[in-house]
């Protein structure tokens, strides 16, 4: 026993230890993250955002550097606030604020303090900063927007939120990231890699060297420039057009898919979302909930089409050989579907395809779709079979571009028709709306633009897109890739003739401009709105789609204006000067020019609020 | 009588160990201490590079132990106990002070702590005491005089005051217990330790109550001894009052920085950035290695000076950031199988003299070796002692190779006995 007891206890003594050690060194994680906490500081660098240029290669988007406070909690010793607080001329309330924020955060990590100071701004600061332990100045960038216009499509640059940071471990606290627009889309891209250095801290939290002789530090990618498919001038002379006005305008170029313009009315100047104002003049733009800018209505608005869809109508009656070229139908101011039931027609007499087209005749393509519904005894089969021929084009779904948002729009399959019908009994005459672009079809302007494009090219389109050219980067390949359409090319060319003879003596012809083969074709927007929540009928949206030159298309344009009364009023005339400026960039007709770019609708939106009676056509 | 070859008899399975703790020790100290632009690993301006020194010191020191006669231990141990008490009062007078503790000589830039030396000269005085034919422990007398000669030096020590080394020398009461001191001593001690360190976080009425009830069902199922109620009441009488003085002791007796050193123990709450740094940041040195460790000199905690001493009596916390628990357990097993081997060593010598030294070594070295690693991984209240052969220092390397190797000298020797 005596003999026993030192070697027992030795023994005894070695295992305890040895359970102890393997409880702190293998079990317990927290004692690796307080020894990296410890002894490892990060620092960032953070490299410049790629540049941004229009087709032309005109630059849009540069960057500016810019300054921000960042405060590491644990590491505040003998602060003297009231200076601080002199020297960044903030108040008492912010301090505390930003500070317990920073510690809710993180006690150990950094936060931003005070964000996004001009060199001026940080000066008296900086001279003073040693006396703030706790407290540094990260070097970022910032946007410098070059030009005025075309938020929408840029998007903008804004701080990460906590969502993210637990998302994706790349953003740190105060980072930032890009929002909406190009900014979003590609924002890896723009973006580059920040740089990473680790250093070895000792127990004063002074830097003694770089942690493992800076075997995981990284250098800063830069960011790649973008060079847009936009033309800037194209751009801006659209939205100058669409000053006072709300609405939405895409133009693209047909052989491509390239955007050239993507116009969302009202807009606004990028540079209001930049710098210490951006929060206050995002709370004011997001705020604004009637005339609502930030709401791309170029991507985002989805409406009836009214008559540019009957292109399609006719187009599918051709391919589905239920009419041909010389099918006639003799109007009388409408078209009677049913007892008491009729569709009202401005036009009158016999119409074929072509006058059908440039007098936007309902009788005719009401009779085309009736045609083409009925051809198969089953509805069902022939509405998904209509169905098909409209997806071709891109419509009802989401069209795949390089932006952010979207909505897919509207065309109506049998399934829908079997839900309002459960008991069955709906035929073409039920559904006889469709043939002229209402019903239950809801389009957006850049559906409709790329539906134009794709009747440009007389039976394909690519999918539309908004950056050209990535520097160091390769384009998706999906937008060198073409759709071809369900329509033969051969049935294009009576349409594109009917679309020709629109401007010559058809509802646009008022806009005709010389030497310039222009294909169009207005339309009219029924809408409606809840106020004081009765649905009320607004004024009409006026809707046009075009593209030239006849023979050789460069671009292919939709224009939406809201509550713009009819086609050829306020959205044709815009298409027109679109067209024209790209095309010959010279505006031969001042006087329309002049007119669109005064003109105001304000009293139209004003009867949102006003109670005035709005303006319908009938 | 026939002197053999002193290298034939020698355990080279204990000077292996002892050369690898020297060489490991070493590697760590390097790193626990190399400044931020490198120089070579002879700079004695280093801790290092003294270390070194040291260690090249330490080779004609064993050669001298190895060759001088082994009876001489055994003849002048009395005169070698009187030199170190000697020396112990000599600190009151030319002592100077470290961290509030007088318990070194100073000449010129090198120190000499002369407990470090005491506790060869105190075990050669008990080996001598116990070897001697007349000596019974079962003699109260005798018992006396054992203690005495381990209890002298740990009141001129507590009143340096450095209880680490005070410690050290009530360990060798292990060494008395295997020689036949009756077992209670071993037993009341070890029973007022415990009952000292539950007194702190259990209230005195709770415990007091359940040592009631353990010598209750202790009397019921006793059938050995005789039964004498007065024996156990006396005996809870005075348990009782131990308890209840521990609080007076801990309020009053206790040093401030004593008390600090157990509150970081048993309270979870205590200020990291001051008392309780020290714990933290060695537990934290030692947990961040992991299996593997972070590598030999990329331990980030070490390298940052995060461990104050980590070069002497936080040693080990280099060993398990830069080695892991592969490192410590390697470090420990080499302890552990030095100890188990002097033990045995001890046991199979045929003088009671080396038997006795033999143990007084192990129990030494061990106790050392338990109260430096345990309290750094909060397993015993902090308290400032040495890891034998590992941590830096002059006077504490030599002192542990003249402890060591007098033994190995003797054991060497013992065919020579008779």
């Amino acid at each position: 026993m005596r003999k026993i007891l030192l070697p027992t206890i030795v023994i005894i003594s070695a295992i305890i230890i040895l359970i102890r050690l393997f409880y702190l060194q293998i079990i317990d994680d927290s004692l690796k993250i307080k020894s990296d906490n410890n002894a490892i500081k990060i620092e960032y660098d953070f490299p410049e955002r790629g540049y941004i240029y229009d087709r032309n290669n005109k630059l849009l988007v540069a960057n500016q550097p810019s300054y921000d406070i960042m405060v590491i909690p644990r590491e505040i010793k003998d602060l003297d606030t009231l200076q601080l607080c002199q020297l960044l001329k903030i108040d008492m309330p912010y301090f505390k604020n930003k500070l317990e924020k920073a510690i809710v955060y993180s006690p150990r990590l950094p936060s931003v303090f005070l964000p996004q100071l001009t060199k001026l701004e940080y000066a008296a600061f900086q001279e003073k900063i040693r006396k703030f332990k706790g407290f540094y100045i990260q070097k970022r960038f910032l946007r410098d927007y070059q030009i005025d216009y075309a938020p929408n499509i840029f998007g903008y640059i804004t701080q990460v939120n906590e969502a993210i940071i637990t998302k994706n471990p790349y953003y740190k606290s105060g980072d930032l990231i890009g929002k909406q627009g190009v900014e979003q889309e590609y924002e890896e891209v723009l973006r580059g890699i920040k740089g990473v250095k680790y250093f070895q801290k000792d127990r004063f939290n002074k830097i003694i060297g770089s942690y493992k002789d800076g075997k995981y530090d990284t250098i800063a990618v830069q960011g790649s420039d973008l060079t847009l498919t936009i033309d800037a001038e194209l751009q801006k002379y659209g939205e100058e057009l669409m000053v006072n006005k709300r609405g939405g305008i895409v133009a693209i170029e047909p052989k491509t898919g390239e955007i050239l313009a993507l116009i969302s009315a009202p807009s606004y100047d990028p540079a209001l979302l930049v710098g210490k104002d951006r929060s206050k003049n995002y709370t004011r733009l997001y705020y604004d909930s009637i005339a609502k800018p930030l709401y791309d209505r170029s991507l985002l608005a989805e409406y009836p089409p009214g008559s540019p869809f009957k292109i399609l109508t006719g187009l599918i009656g051709l391919q589905e050989e239920v009419v041909d070229e010389d099918t006639g139908f003799i109007c009388r101011h409408g078209f009677s579907y049913g007892r008491g039931a009729f569709m009202k027609c401005h036009d009158s007499g016999l119409s074929k395809l072509h006058n059908g087209i440039y007098n936007s005749c309902n009788t005719y393509f009401a009779n085309v779709f009736k045609k083409t519904i009925d051809k198969y005894k089953n509805p069902s089969y022939s509405v998904d079979n209509w169905n098909r021929h409209l997806q071709s084009f891109g419509l009802g779904n989401y069209l795949g571009y390089d932006l952010p948002i979207g909505r897919k729009g509207r065309i109506p399959s049998s399934g829908l028709y079997e839900k309002f019908y459960p008991n069955g009994g709906w035929r073409s005459n039920t559904i006889i709306s469709n043939a002229i672009g209402q019903g239950e079809i809801d389009v957006t302007p850049m559906q409709l633009a790329n539906m134009m494009a794709a009747i440009a090219n007389e039976g394909y389109y690519y999918t539309p897109h908004i950056v050209k050219k990535i520097k160091n980067f390769q384009i998706d390949k999906k937008f060198t890739t073409k759709h071809e359409t369900t329509i033969d090319k051969q049935y294009f060319k009576p349409i594109i003739d009917g679309l020709y003879d629109v401007y010559n003596v058809g509802t646009a012809k008022s806009l005709k401009v010389k030497d310039l083969a222009i294909c169009g074709k207005t339309g009219t927007a029924e809408n409606f709105m809840k106020i004081n929540g009765k649905r009320t009928q607004l004024t009409d949206h006026s809707i046009f789609v075009a593209f030239a030159p006849k023979d050789n298309p460069k671009i292919a344009i939709a224009v939406l204006v809201e509550n713009g009364y009819w086609g050829n009023r306020y959205a044709g005339p815009i298409a027109t000067l679109m067209i024209e400026k790209y095309i010959n960039n010279v505006i031969t007709r001042k006087d329309l020019e002049n007119a669109m770019l005064t003109k105001s609708l304000q009293p139209e939106y004003d009867k949102y609020v006003s109670g005035l009676p709005f303006t319908i056509n009938h | 009588m026939k002197n053999q070859s002193v290298s034939s008899n020698i355990d080279w399975i204990t000077i292996l160990i002892y050369t690898l703790l020297v060489i490991m020790g070493w590697m760590n100290i390097y790193s626990a201490s190399l400044p931020l632009e490198e120089t070579h690993i002879f700079d004695l301006s280093q801790n290092y590079g003294r270390q070194l020194l040291f260690i090249v010191l330490s080779l004609p020191l064993i050669l001298v132990i190895l060759n001088i006669n082994a009876k001489l231990f055994e003849k002048f141990a009395v005169v070698f106990y009187a030199v170190g008490i000697i020396l112990l009062l000599g600190l009151f007078a030319f002592g100077t002070t470290v961290k509030g503790q007088m318990n070194w000589y100073r000449i010129g830039s090198f120190g000499f702590q002369p407990s470090e030396i005491v506790k060869i000269s105190c075990s050669l005085l008990l080996a001598k005491f116990l070897s001697d034919s007349q000596t019974n422990l079962k003699i109260l007398k005798n018992q006396y005089i054992a203690l005495g000669i381990m209890i002298i030096p740990v009141g001129l020590i507590l009143l340096q005051p450095d209880a680490g080394s005070a410690m050290i020398f009530l360990s060798l009461i292990f060494v008395l217990n295997r020689e036949g001191l009756p077992s209670w001593y071993l037993w009341t001690g070890a029973i007022a330790v415990i009952v000292f360190f539950l007194a702190l976080f259990v209230k005195p009425l709770f415990l007091i109550g359940f040592i009631l009830l353990i010598m209750i069902i202790h009397f019921i199922f006793n059938t050995k001894i005789s039964r004498n109620p007065i024996v156990y009441i006396l005996l809870f009488i005075l348990i009782s009052g131990f308890t209840l003085s521990v609080d007076y002791v801990y309020e009053n007796v206790l040093e401030p920085h004593q008390k600090d050193r157990i509150d970081v123990l048993f309270n979870d709450n205590v200020d990291m950035k001051n008392e309780g740094y020290n714990l933290n940041q060695s537990m934290i040195t030692i947990g961040s290695g992991g299996l593997t460790g972070k590598g030999y000199l990329e331990g980030t905690q070490t390298k940052g000076n995060f461990v104050p001493e980590q070069h002497s009596d936080y040693i080990f916390t280099t060993v398990g950031e830069e080695w892991g628990f592969i490192g410590t357990f390697v470090v420990i097993a080499l302890f552990v199988t030095l100890f188990l081997r002097i033990i045995k060593l001890a046991e199979n010598q045929k003088s009671k003299f080396s038997r006795v030294y033999g143990y007084c070594v192990a129990t030494i070295l061990f106790t050392h070796f338990f109260v430096n690693i345990s309290m750094q991984i909060k397993l015993f209240p902090t308290i400032g002692v040495p890891l034998p052969f590992f941590s830096y220092g002059g006077s504490s390397l030599w002192s542990f190779t003249l402890l060591l190797f007098i033994f190995i000298k003797l054991d060497a020797n013992k065919v020579n006995e008779w």
